[in-house]
């Protein structure tokens, strides 16, 4: 096989980027992606089955036969979970990752969320850090993430945002019933509301046309292709270079290093399950915070027993997600118009600056209302079951407005990514295991966002409320996977440099969510891309510098 | 390839269409539903199972979840995705019986609805897992998509005041070229 310049592992949100950047920089490049290319054609509006409501599985992957991973929640017990479990902390396998079917909320985190231990110290037997990069480094490459990408919004009704040189590429959408409900009761509050930023097309815009206006995004292929992934933006542009080539359901095993403990390419599992070896100057990791760290930790050799770039044991901790609180309100008129897009309205004016509270985070609608949801989201007093249960779906199904919002989490050393010592997926790679929980003081956080949440919901009208804030027993690391090869200075305290290459061995990068020191109080896939510019900007400087020609 | 999935797919209908009106005889107390209707559950074991659908979901204004088509969804996802909870259904459903006979000396599908929602009440406190694997699976039946065998015609979002997802015009793009 012909060695190329980069090998780069997962064609999601972060590979897609890096693959084009360094494509159309003229550096030949490899993309593994395990999962397979879907097109709109494979969209199916099928609630049980999509990247979101998992009952009858993943739409995009991974299968719950061959893939499974362990999960050892607060009792202790390792148990086996399977990719359509929450436990599992999934995120897609396919080409553009998560960002094939995600909501596409396209944010940018706020300054402090760059500089929390600054600002707010850590708390006790919390990892909370500064990152070794500012809001202010990344600010051009949110821009050119936000512009190549693609997204739709207005800022201008909230002056909660960090420093930006132009606005939004598009408009938002048109608001939907909902924005015209929540936004006069936010603005009573004093609340600062506006359009969420969204990777939605709300013009025709790329050469691809608008938002049709349904609300089923999020857990769903676009049957419109109006959202925007890395699918059919980067990686179309990467191919067209000529220097990308793209191989699909193809599993990496492990990186290769030789007696100089460089990597010189990646083996990994073709699409008919044969062992192949690619030969690369340098390996990019973008396989997400689970997976890159499942992969450097099964890169096992002489000179790295531990696994690659983990030399103090820093691979695979301080994993986070995202912890989602927020409150159902009930009204006595229809609230619901089924009208894209579904999450239309947020505020951020809680995300930081509350007394005694280490952050804060985003408040919005929901996205999307299945009728399999409203099942458990009655008001409370509803029979479980029975004529009672029936009348009630009838009764509150177009009268409930869901508010909610992803806590800023407390990251914990203690959460983490390990490879189960015995469990194996189909093609005999060890898998997954997920200990640990975030730190407490992310459950606290949550608990005053919920009470928000109901504020915003009686000033808006509702009748009744719930809370919705439980604290569960396991780190919930979903499609927001964050953090398990933390970006900073200090090789003892961290496993990536500030240009996101691991501080072991200087070919070898991670560029994905893995790097995130901490997730914000936001949707993190915007802060993803922008630092998979950012890390590309670095790389290809260096490139061209030959740092890395052998 | 597409032709071959398409053509399952149809067949698949087809069978759940015939299947359908044994539902319906179901839910009346008819004991005449054909052998061999089913891909997992067998006859008795499915009117003991619409018996406690039934109470989950009973018939208004609208169907119940029986003559919604749920039991052809639990039996279909019993022989495909909820393989594993073939043993809970075994058992559970034989304790429903078991507690409907020593209780009324009948079979469950047989008692009054009265006397039905009793044992099922029963049920949901002495043997609360399998209701609540049953609960689940009944509402995913009849407010889950028609195309894996439960909500007939829609007809849980009908009663919503929904319409069916909306399909204004799929994208016939090829998302392998880049944009121009």
């Amino acid at each position: 096989m012909k060695q190329v310049n980069a090998v780069i592992v997962g064609a999601g949100a972060a590979g897609g980027i890096v693959a084009k950047e360094l494509a159309v920089a003229g550096l030949s490049v490899v993309l593994l992606e395990r999962g397979k290319w879907y097109t709109a054609n494979d969209c199916r509006k099928d609630d049980l089955r999509n990247q979101r409501t998992t009952v009858l599985g993943n739409a995009f992957g991974p299968e719950d036969e061959g893939n499974p991973r362990v999960v050892v929640d607060s009792s202790g017990v390792p148990r086996i979970v399977l990719p359509s479990e929450g436990a599992y902390s999934n995120n897609a396998a396919c080409v553009g990752g998560g960002t094939l079917s995600y909501g596409a909320q396209a944010w940018r985190y706020l300054p402090q969320d760059f500089r929390m231990r600054s600002t707010y110290g850590a708390p006790q037997g919390s990892s909370l850090e500064d990152w070794p990069i500012s809001y202010d480094d990344l600010e051009p490459f949110y821009e050119k993430a936000e512009y190549e990408i693609g997204v739709s919004g207005d800022y201008s009704g909230t002056p909660f945002h960090g420093p930006r040189r132009r606005p939004l590429p598009m408009p938002p959408l048109p608001p939907n019933r909902e924005f015209g409900i929540l936004e006069p009761a936010a603005k009573r509050l004093g609340l600062h509301p506006f359009h969420i930023p969204i990777a939605r097309n709300s013009v025709p815009y790329n050469g691809r046309g608008p938002c049709m206006r349904c609300r089923w995004c999020v857990g769903f292929a676009c049957e419109v292709d109006a959202k925007n992934g890395s699918q059919n933006t980067v990686i179309p542009v990467a191919l067209a270079t000529g220097n990308c080539e793209l191989r699909t359901e193809c599993m990496a095993k492990e990186i290769l290093t030789d007696q100089r403990g460089r990597a010189r390419g990646v083996s990994y599992f073709d699409a008919n399950g044969h062992l192949q070896e690619q030969i690369s100057d340098i390996v990019v990791v973008s396989g997400c915070a689970t997976e890159s760290a499942r992969l450097l930790l099964n890169s096992r050799s002489s000179l790295f027993p531990n696994g690659l770039g983990n030399r103090y044991d820093q691979v695979g901790r301080n994993l986070q997600g995202h912890y989602y609180t927020g409150a159902m309100g009930y009204f006595d008129y229809d609230t619901y118009d089924d009208i894209g897009p579904g999450a239309s309205i947020a505020i951020s004016d809680y995300n930081h600056g509350t007394a005694g509270l280490c952050g804060g985070g985003m408040l919005a609608n929901e996205f999307i209302r299945l009728p399999i949801h409203t099942t458990e989201r009655l008001p409370a007093n509803t029979p479980r079951w029975g004529l009672g249960h029936k009348q009630a779906m009838r009764e509150w199904h177009k009268r409930t407005i869901v508010i909610t919002g992803p806590t800023q989490q407390i990251p914990s050393a203690d959460a983490r990514v390990t490879l189960d010592p015995s469990v194996k997926d189909k093609w005999g790679i060890p898998v997954v295991r997920i200990s640990g929980n975030v730190h407490p003081h992310t459950f606290e956080i949550g608990e005053v966002q919920a009470k928000r949440a109901e504020m915003w919901l009686r000033e808006a009208g509702a009748m009744s409320t719930i809370a919705t804030a439980s604290r569960p027993a396991i780190v919930s690391a979903g499609q927001h996977q964050a953090g398990t090869c933390r970006m900073g200075n200090d090789p003892r305290g961290s496993v990536v440099n500030r240009n996101c290459q691991i501080h072991d061995v200087d070919n070898v990068f991670v560029i994905d969510s893995s790097v995130h020191v901490n997730n914000g109080g936001f949707n993190p896939v915007l802060t993803i891309m922008a630092i998979a510019y950012y890390a590309s900007d670095a790389l290809v400087r260096d490139w061209k510098g030959t740092r890395f020609r052998p | 390839m597409q032709l071959g999935k398409e053509k399952t797919r149809l067949s698949r209908r087809g069978f759940v269409t015939a299947g359908m009106l044994g539902g319906a005889a179901v839910a009346i107390g008819c004991s005449s539903a054909k052998q061999g209707n089913w891909d997992f559950l067998s006859d008795s074991q499915a009117r003991t199972l619409a018996a406690i659908c039934d109470q989950i979901v009973p018939a208004d204004g609208f169907p119940s979840a029986s003559q919604a088509g749920v039991l052809y969804y639990i039996d279909k996802q019993l022989a495909r995705h909820y393989r594993r909870n073939r043993d809970e259904y075994r058992h559970g459903l034989e304790q429903a019986s078991h507690r409907s006979r020593s209780r009324f000396g009948r079979d469950l599908a047989d008692l009054t609805s009265e006397h039905q929602l009793e044992i099922v009440r029963a049920i949901e406190q002495e043997d609360h897992a399998f209701f609540e694997l049953v609960r689940k699976h009944t509402f995913e039946g009849y407010y889950g998509s028609p195309r894996h065998g439960g909500n007939r015609d829609a007809i849980s979002w009908r009663m919503l005041g929904l319409a069916e997802p909306p399909v204004r015009g799929r994208a016939q793009y090829d998302l392998r070229k880049p944009a121009s």
